[in-house]
């Protein structure tokens, strides 16, 4: 998948402005899945849950995402709608796992970070397994094509940027003011804030915690299944093991880097996609340089991201990875 | 409470978990169309019907267990390694490279330094995380997932570049390994006919190891200690900090060792795919083993039986190998799960008050009968 991208950077080709320009166009349609994925997982941890399952769920939702316009169309031409349907069945899953693993962290009260690591596992052999079953080897799929906003996509330079897109990319970033506003200027957002903060005193005033918890979980797993399913119907149009590359736990690295807050976390995929973009345009120039290294280069990045980055909670949620208890005094 | 009860509430709660476990293992079998009860049963007792069955369990039980065993000390440290992947990869390297510089050394030698070095490999990849988390609070769990992936792509680079194979040259067939290693560093596979090889004894005798180092040892309680509580640790005067990056270091230093010892035993060459989720499955054997070398032994066999035996079910049953993955994936949450409500004490009382007045009642009709 990624050489074919590369090779289409080749053939748009040159270096100097029109180098810049690919990498550009590059890295906003491929900040989406993360973008999506990290706004869901923001959900969670301002919820006090630290989802670590998110890598499974985006593989689940990228393996649902596929299946559906593969198996209704065989190959032949499928109309569009079904792709949607695809996105659908995803993000519903991802729903109803999310509230798999709140049945095991919340109910429960499981150790979050352990149980996460479960919940990859069981996501990413699950896809594995029935992609195995219901499709056998890699097939692609048409997916979702890009959809130019009539007129504004006529701008020079700024409309190849941003108005010439698939319509998930004008959706993914609607979704950063969306996700801004029903947390912080809706009762729910306030809500999900307060349980995540300080879960004893919003439990006092007559806040369910547990619920508002599991409430946040389905957003977050929705929000997961759909970012996978964007991966599989938009950028790569088929599906594989390692489709979703450790995405998903980027994610969550990237909640943590912009302090919970969507744009910040918008900032921070668009930073990272950029950086691949740019680490793929490198390839495509055809520099004698052992690509491995520019491969591992975006998970470098975000290790030294989290070095350097404050560890301080005081801006976000306290509560963030413990269960809440009302039988307990702490 | 009595203690009979609590006995018979454990036993009770172990027996729903585990059916819970395989409940949710037969969704998906159902909708893969599969016969559930003939993959539980192919997985469970398909290998161990012949020799070379069983020792393939053993062989597969040898990383396991080494792995598991690292995974332990960290996660008693109050470390969770999930990079446990990635420092096998790098101590397969430093193996490979040590039995590519010294191919003449004697067996006695060559063996013990090459796994030296794959300790050193590995442990060298543990620090990273463990010194970002005692020295700047990176979350381990990411730092140690991104690293698997750095070091993946650094083993392709090694296999593809300085380590590659001459003779891959000469052909141009391009798979990615090193040369056969020199035949010194051989561990003996000790049944003929089977791929079975000493490495099981390492095994063996790191289990020891670690239980002596955890708990008949100062240093280990104080790791547990670091890990049991980490605030009352650190009023009680240890540094924990460097108990962290210690035990994340020995974590390393044993997927290390594994990847030392897969090589020499099994592949006899780096080449790729070698680690093939060990460094995952690590994690699960070490849970179930109860994060002790006593119960990590019989659960790496299990583990062993599983992985192997899912490799068959494609063949018999038509259920990819990919389930085994499900499988482990589903026996962590049940056992986070479990652990958690075989902990609560207010939820065995409540079932024994249940229970007792059920029971009372049974009484009271007897007593109305007789």
């Amino acid at each position: 998948m990624e050489y074919i991208i590369c090779k289409e950077a080749d053939s748009q080709g040159g270096r100097g402005m029109n180098f810049v320009m690919n990498i550009l166009s590059l890295g906003i349609p491929f900040s989406v899945a993360l973008l999506i994925a990290s706004l869901g997982e923001m959900f969670n941890q301002r919820a006090g849950i630290f989802n670590l399952g998110c890598e499974g769920l985006m593989a689940m939702g990228a393996f649902l995402g596929m299946l559906v316009p593969y198996s209704i169309g065989q190959g032949h031409y499928v109309p569009g709608i079904y792709n949607y349907l695809g996105l659908i069945l995803a993000s519903g899953v991802g729903a109803l796992l999310g509230l798999f693993f709140g049945l095991v962290v919340v109910t429960f009260r499981a150790p979050q970070g352990i149980a996460g690591i479960g919940l990859q596992m069981f996501g990413v052999g699950t896809a594995g397994t029935l992609f195995r079953h219901f499709v056998g080897g890699t097939q692609s799929i048409p997916g979702i094509s890009v959809a130019p906003i009539p007129g504004l996509s006529r701008i020079p330079v700024l409309g190849t940027l941003f108005f010439n897109h698939n319509p998930m990319v004008y959706v993914a970033f609607i979704m950063v003011p969306l996700a801004y506003y029903v947390l912080f200027k809706t009762p729910w957002g306030l809500r999900v804030r307060a349980v995540g903060t300080q879960p004893r005193a919003a439990d006092s005033i007559g806040i369910q915690v547990n619920k508002v918890r599991f409430q946040a979980l389905a957003l977050g797993g929705a929000m997961a299944g759909l970012a996978g399913a964007y991966l599989s119907l938009c950028q790569a149009k088929m599906f594989s093991d390692e489709i979703i590359a450790g995405r998903g736990f980027i994610a969550v690295a990237l909640v943590y880097f912009g302090h919970w807050h969507p744009v910040k976390i918008m900032g921070g995929a668009l930073l990272f996609t950029l950086a691949q973009a740019l680490q793929l345009a490198i390839q495509g120039l055809g520099i004698d340089f052992p690509y491995e290294f520019l491969v591992m280069l975006p998970y470098l990045l975000v290790i030294i991201v989290l070095a350097l980055s404050k560890k301080s909670l005081l801006m976000g949620p306290t509560a963030l990875g413990k269960p809440f208890n009302r039988e307990m005094r702490t | 409470m009595t203690k009979s009860f609590k006995t018979r509430y454990r036993i009770v709660i172990i027996i729903l978990a585990v059916l819970t476990a395989m409940l949710l293992g037969a969704i998906i079998l159902l909708a893969l169309g599969a016969d559930v009860i003939k993959t539980y049963l192919v997985i469970l007792t398909e290998p161990l019907k012949n020799k070379i069955g069983v020792t393939e369990v053993l062989l597969r039980m040898v990383p396991l267990t080494i792995i598991a065993l690292g995974i332990t000390v960290a996660y008693r440290s109050g470390i969770i390694n999930i990079g446990a992947e990635g420092q096998m990869a790098m101590g397969i390297l430093t193996t490979t490279a040590v039995a590519l510089g010294f191919p003449n050394l004697p067996s006695a030698v060559l063996i013990p330094f090459a796994i030296l070095a794959g300790a050193v490999g590995g442990a060298a990849w543990g620090f990273i995380p463990g010194f970002l988390k005692a020295k700047l609070e990176v979350s381990e769990l990411l730092s140690t997932v991104m690293l698997n992936y750095i070091a993946a792509q650094l083993y392709t680079f090694f296999l593809r570049g300085p380590m590659l194979d001459p003779a891959e040259l000469v052909t141009g067939s391009g798979t990615p390994q090193s040369m056969r290693l020199t035949r010194n560093i051989d561990l003996t596979r000790f049944i003929k006919g089977t791929r079975i090889h000493t490495g099981i004894f390492i095994a063996l005798g790191l289990a020891l190891v670690i239980f002596l180092l955890l708990w008949k040892t100062s240093f280990g309680y104080k790791m547990r200690a670091a890990g049991a509580s980490e605030r009352a640790a650190r009023y009680g005067g240890i540094n924990v900090p460097k108990y962290l990056i210690i035990a994340m270091m020995i974590s390393g230093a044993f997927a290390g060792i594994a990847g030392s010892v897969e090589i020499a035993g099994v592949h006899r060459r780096a080449i790729e795919g070698v680690t093939s989720g060990y460094g995952f499955s690590g994690i699960v054997v070490a849970l179930f083993g109860g994060l002790h070398p006593a119960g990590i032994l019989p659960a790496a066999f299990f583990f062993g039986l599983l992985i192997y035996g899912a490799d068959m079910t494609q063949r018999l049953v038509g259920v990819p190998a990919n389930m085994v993955q499900v499988l482990q994936g589903i026996i962590i949450l049940v056992i986070v799960a479990t652990k958690m409500i075989l902990a609560n004490p207010y939820l065995m009382q409540r079932a024994e008050a249940k229970w007792n007045t059920l029971f009372a009642k049974k009484q009271t009709h007897k007593e109305v009968e007789a």
